[in-house]
């Protein structure tokens, strides 16, 4: 975040934003997949209501799938959702929420089937057992009429994914209808209800393209803005800070606007420390699934196959031993041989081609480099360019792989997030329901008419991108029940409009009054610039709070000095300035970027076991505690009082072995 | 720097009220020099090199470089975005040169059915709105605890 040494951006924040207040019956925040689900599903329910979308950015390309994918990572087809809960459940150390992954299941293939509708193309199996692309896929029909989809692995299909996030907008957008989104307006705060106690009524936010604050009523709301990137010191140290492995855009806003309102929290301490290609931070899976790619160790060893390494699983039993080795077990392994000093972990691309190579022919052998290389190309250009640079062909050179810098969220291997109602049936737990005036809302958080997806529900993983776009179908109905049911609220808001429009505004005013103290804006005793408190707080986590500086170990101790230093750094925030109002955009999302990770590690530190070996060790408590922490732990920040309750809630378990 | 602007290519969407770069750019970092009509990369660490402002450019001035701190030189990767394929062009390092050809899109653009006319029936059932046009029925658990 090293912003050049004036402000530039080209425009100008001024110190009295023009003002637009709104009033709708339905708010999406938000414009990525879950967004795009509610915003084509919404007027199917809600077709009488006034709906308004605000976007950070161009839903066109907005959101963890703004350059593409090369798989759907959840499309359940033949198997069931009862099987997809036991993976996930596996996968995520045994404590999920069952009924919210089950829900799910039940409902992501339709969404796949409208994204095919739409123009994904998704790749086809022949009757001989052959892989066709989404082009020539076509013959063998569509998912939805029958046709085999190409599986990598039990759960993912193969796409042609470069321009997936832009054929699932443009049907958003023509469901929801231009006229009704709002493209380069961050909401940055939410506002509680004057009358109703813990009912939500609004939201505030600005224009990163002109000097204009928007204050938003609503009478219920959708918060999905993805997870939380660069909270942790990334390996690169220059302008490779960018290629984060998770979008780089993505802030913990979805976590910080919701927490900061009273919404429950749960399972923050988990986190994601993905392993990758080194560096580039290209995908791994088709490496490991579709080329059958082995990783080894330093010595050459195909290190998961060892007796050390298959004693060290066996220590966490039944989810180490079980046939798909959970994720951050696969990261332990890993450490545990890098540790031992046997690293660096190579991905052997040269066997694993080679092999293949022997039963096709020579037409074959050219598009399986094809697809090698597609599954760079359509979701992470830059390794395909890293590759290019350091003259790397897959079937000729091998690759190093590494754990990534730790990222949170709530849709791909990672489980934090709200907690959220999950539906009303009978075979849902009373523990796990929940709304108002005696009705149940699915995905309604603790906060009346506050609704996340995707990344922002908690305790339920591997929604991937379809079942992100599943959920925001799902929070659409449900924000369309809870409209309905309150036909006779009207949302009153706390503060005025001129309060708004300072807390908005604050770090410009703050630099307006105070830039001209010193010759060099940046460098200014009554203020600091966002560039600065990032890296403060990417300093701060990586040192203390199990980063890669430690191998991603922190200890109670640790954990008392990172959030020490945590809390100056909020007081701090409050003194953040901005000279233009990209620099404005910044600000806030540091600010939100503090709040969160402050959450994820006021989590670790009451979980006093080590849940996730791999993603992070707690070495004062370094096993997992079954007999005391076999249970969610949630937390609530209390708007008035400004203190946090931290607390262990019962897990429930729903589908049998 | 990851994204760069060639000088000579870019004419700064010929002064439009859309910069194609500034509009699509997921992270608002190309801005437009509005006295020079050329755009600008204006936070290069902060880029996830997506290409999407490479993608969309109708001048073709916009070209990634590889990020310094661990980038060598001297490759290059372009992609070409039509209608129904992406082309992209690798360079390594040493010279080599590889040209792939991906589908993007079955359909035409602006073609996505949005089912503008579906209407759903019934609110509190756990279908959603196309599940309910296929009749489908809710499933619950196989089994439970």
């Amino acid at each position: 975040m090293a912003l050049p040494n004036k402000p530039k951006g080209e425009i100008k924040a001024i110190r009295d934003p023009q003002v637009e207040e709104r009033e709708v019956d339905i708010l999406i925040v938000g414009g990525g997949m879950a967004a795009c689900g509610t915003a084509f599903e919404v007027k199917k329910w809600a077709g009488d209501k006034k709906i308004l979308l605000c976007d950070k950015a161009a839903m066109e390309r907005s959101g963890a799938v703004a350059q593409g994918l090369s798989a759907i990572n959840t499309y359940i087809g033949d198997n069931t959702s009862d099987d997809y809960v036991r993976m996930v459940r596996n996968d995520l150390m045994g404590i999920v929420r069952e009924d919210l992954i089950f829900d799910l299941g039940r409902h992501v293939d339709d969404s796949v089937h409208l994204f095919e509708e739409w123009g994904l193309p998704v790749w086809k199996k022949t009757d001989d057992n052959k892989n066709l692309d989404g082009k020539k896929g076509q013959k063998m029909g569509s998912l939805k009429g029958g046709a085999k989809p190409v599986r990598t692995g039990k759960w993912q299909i193969m796409i042609n994914g470069e321009s997936y996030k832009r054929i699932v907008a443009e049907a958003a957008k023509l469901a929801l209808g231009e006229e009704n989104i709002l493209e380069r307006v961050f909401i940055v705060e939410l506002l509680l209800d004057a009358n109703v106690e813990n009912q939500i009524a609004g939201a505030v936010g600005f224009s990163t393209r002109e000097n204009k604050v928007y204050i938003i009523k609503a009478k219920t709301m959708m918060v999905a803005c993805g997870g939380a990137v660069n909270i942790y010191q990334p390996r690169s140290v220059g302008e490779g800070k960018g290629r984060a492995w998770y979008p780089v855009w993505n802030a913990g806003s979805t976590y910080t606007m919701c927490m900061k309102v009273g919404a429950e929290l749960s399972m923050m301490e988990n986190r994601f420390t993905p392993a990758r290609f080194k560096d580039g931070y290209g995908p791994v899976g088709a490496w490991f699934l579709l080329f059958k790619a082995k990783a080894l160790n330093g010595l050459g060893e195909v290190y998961v196959a060892s007796d050390a390494a298959k004693k060290e699983l066996e220590s966490y039993a039944p989810y180490g031993t079980a046939a798909i080795t959970p994720t951050c077990l696969r990261n332990h392994l890993m450490l545990f041989e890098m540790k031992a000093g046997r690293g660096p972990i190579i991905m052997d691309t040269v066997s694993a081609l080679a092999e293949l190579g022997k039963s096709m022919d020579k037409k074959e052998l050219k598009h399986l480099e094809s697809e090698a290389w597609e599954d760079f190309l359509d979701m992470t250009c830059g390794q395909a360019n890293l590759w290019c640079a350091t003259d790397t062909e897959p079937e000729k050179k091998n690759s190093e792989i590494m754990p990534t810098e730790p990222y949170l969220l709530g849709s791909h291997s990672g489980c934090c997030g709200l907690w959220v109602s999950g539906p009303n049936e009978d075979w849902v737990p009373a523990s796990y329901k929940w709304g108002d005036k005696g009705k149940i809302y699915n995905r309604m958080t603790t906060v009346k008419g506050l609704f996340t997806a995707g990344d922002g529900v908690g305790c339920s993983g591997h929604k991937f991108s379809s079942g992100s776009h599943a959920e925001g179908r799902i929070v659409a109905k449900s924000m369309a029940q809870y409209v309905r049911d309150h036909a006779d609220f009207t949302p009153t808001l706390a503060q005025s409009k001129d309060e708004l429009v300072d807390l908005i505004y604050k770090p410009v005013r703050l630099y307006l009054d105070n830039s001209a103290y010193t010759t060099d804006v940046d460098i200014n005793p009554n203020y600091v610039k966002p560039s600065g408190m990032a890296l403060r707080l990417m300093k701060a986590t990586n040192e203390y709070g199990a980063g890669t500086a430690t191998y991603y170990q922190t200890s109670s101790k640790n954990l008392e000095i990172v959030m020490e230093l945590l809390s100056v750094m909020r007081e701090d925030s409050e003194k953040m300035a901005a000279g233009d109002l990209h620099e404005l955009m910044r600000v806030w999302e540091i600010y939100h970027r503090i709040w969160t990770v402050e959450s994820h590690l006021r989590h670790i530190q009451f979980r006093k076991e080590t849940r996730y070996p791999g993603f992070y060790y707690q070495a004062n408590h370094p096993q997992q505690d079954d007999a005391n922490w076999f249970c969610f732990v949630n937390s609530k920040y209390d708007p008035k009082a400004a203190t946090w309750e931290v607390k262990k809630e019962e897990y429930v378990k729903i589908i049998p072995d | 720097m990851p994204s760069f602007v060639i000088q000579e290519k870019c004419d700064g969407c010929k002064g439009g009220d859309k910069t194609a770069c500034m509009y699509i750019c997921p992270n608002d970092l190309m801005v437009l020099d509005a006295d020079a009509m050329k755009a600008y990369n204006q936070e290069p660490d902060q880029c996830w090199e997506c290409f999407s402002c490479v993608k969309i450019c109708p001048s073709q001035a916009i070209e990634v470089r590889g990020y310094s701190d661990f980038v060598p030189l001297g490759s290059s990767v372009m992609p070409m975005l039509g209608t129904e394929d992406i082309m992209w062009t690798c360079k390594f390092r040493n010279g080599t040169v590889k040209r792939f050809k991906f589908p993007v899109r079955t359909t035409a653009e602006g073609s996505a059915n949005a089912y503008l006319d579906l209407v759903g029936k019934d609110l509190d059932s756990g279908l959603l709105s196309t599940e309910e046009v296929d009749g489908l029925v809710l499933q619950g658990p196989i089994a439970t605890v």
